[in-house]
């Protein structure tokens, strides 16, 4: 397996296998993913893709904005689906009714097809172990509904369903659940993190979970320009941002080994993320504290350099 | 009442698009309300806009330049954001 088949920007191939002409948002972090995932792909591939934002913006019918074979499926069962196509490819290849080439299997769902409501069949394929790579494109809330919260909804965050309040000041008062932590827990070969701002990293974390024996599991954080509440031109340093100060860690756990793969040398504090975002807007000190507290906490468990030394 | 839009009779069973990729048909330029413009003679061929647009309206021409389409492109102004140069400029949509 080669280990960096990415080095450069002038690696990533021209081809667009997600075409445009999709009409997601001004801005759209999800889409920068998608195309560069499909890139690593490259032709030889099945998506199947959970409700979701993705599919509402790729899909207007009589237009579709794949280039590739792709199945929209509930939001609860793509991990089913996609263990389904995996079989069947499997089948047919004993058989010698396709060419022995091998055919990738893409899942991309969204945070709540992911962390709420297609959770129990993800958990049932990976430990079934079908060789599929699973991209959960998170952006922290059901965006294509109208911004509810979602159980993958950071704390503090605005949503329609978590307004702050007299009663609850900060909004969402629950803490994000950790995704790529429960499916690394299940034993599988990879899990990743990445976001949108280190394209090379994700799409060399997207090659190395396709070409994996068994499942694989990446996590990609995309900020959500009407969602977050920011500028549209800005998703992508919010992105970098959110790697900056320590909201999102961009790690990969291969075979049991877990690898810093983007590391700050200097930790931002992270009150310069929640300030470009105006679903934090209404956020008192104290809970900008508790936040800054949970991430130095976090940050100290993977390594990272604690916040004093880095100013 | 006569329509050339395709009833339950005449569609595929289950709506299933036959063209891969046919929202290249789709004008999402209209969503624009700022344009960008890219100066050649800044342009160093690093390829961020390439990278970060979000609709692949960025594209390489035949000279190996980046050129924007802006057929697709939807005025996001993440390109010249990013551009390291800052060879990318958004200006106002004029009627």
């Amino acid at each position: 397996m080669s280990a960096q088949a990415f080095r450069s920007i002038k690696d990533i191939p021209l081809e667009e296998y997600f075409t445009p002409g999709h009409r997601a948002c001004q801005g759209c972090g999800e889409t920068i993913a998608v195309r560069h995932i499909l890139k690593a792909a490259g032709p030889d591939v099945i998506v199947v893709n959970a409700t979701g934002c993705l599919e509402v913006i790729s899909s207007p019918y009589p237009y579709t904005a794949w280039a590739v074979p792709w199945y929209h499926v509930a939001f609860e069962n793509a991990a089913a689906v996609a263990s389904g196509i995996e079989a069947a490819l499997k089948v047919l290849t004993r058989k010698n009714l396709i060419s022995g080439k091998k055919i990738h299997v893409v899942c991309f769902a969204g945070d709540g097809g992911t962390a709420d409501i297609g959770f129990q069949a993800l958990s049932g394929a990976l430990e079934r172990g079908h060789d599929f790579l699973y991209v959960c494109l998170d952006n922290e809330a059901y965006m294509n509904t109208g911004i509810q919260r979602s159980s993958s909804t950071p704390y503090g965050a605005w949503t329609t369903t978590s307004p702050p309040g007299k009663v609850k000041p900060a909004g969402q008062m629950t803490y994000k659940k950790d995704l790529p932590s429960i499916f690394a827990a299940h034993g599988i070969p990879y899990v990743a993190t990445a976001t949108v701002a280190y394209p090379l990293d994700l799409i060399n974390k997207a090659k190395k979970g396709l070409e994996v024996e068994g499942p694989a599991y990446l996590h990609v954080y995309t900020p959500c320009s009407p969602g977050w509440r920011i500028p549209s031109e800005k998703v992508v340093q919010v992105s970098r941002l959110g790697v900056q100060t320590g909201m999102f860690l961009i790690y990969e756990v291969e075979n049991g080994q877990l690898r810093l793969t983007v590391k700050p040398s200097r930790r931002k504090p992270v009150t310069e993320y929640l300030k470009m975002q105006g679903r934090f807007r209404h956020l008192s000190d104290e809970d900008v504290e508790r936040i800054q507290r949970l991430v130095d906490e976090r940050c100290a468990k993977f390594g990272l350099p604690p916040l004093e030394a880095s100013t | 009442m006569t329509t050339d839009k395709p009833t339950v009779k005449n569609l595929p069973i289950a709506g299933i698009i036959f063209v891969p990729g046919s929202a290249k048909e789709y004008n999402t330029g209209a969503f624009r309300s700022q344009k960008p413009i890219l100066d050649a003679k800044l342009c160093t061929k690093c390829g961020m806009c390439w990278v970060y647009c979000p609709d692949g309206a960025v594209f390489v021409n035949s000279e190996g330049m980046y050129e924007i389409n802006l057929k697709y492109c939807k005025g996001c102004g993440i390109c010249s954001e990013e551009c390291a140069r800052k060879a990318i400029k958004m200006v106002d949509e004029e009627e």
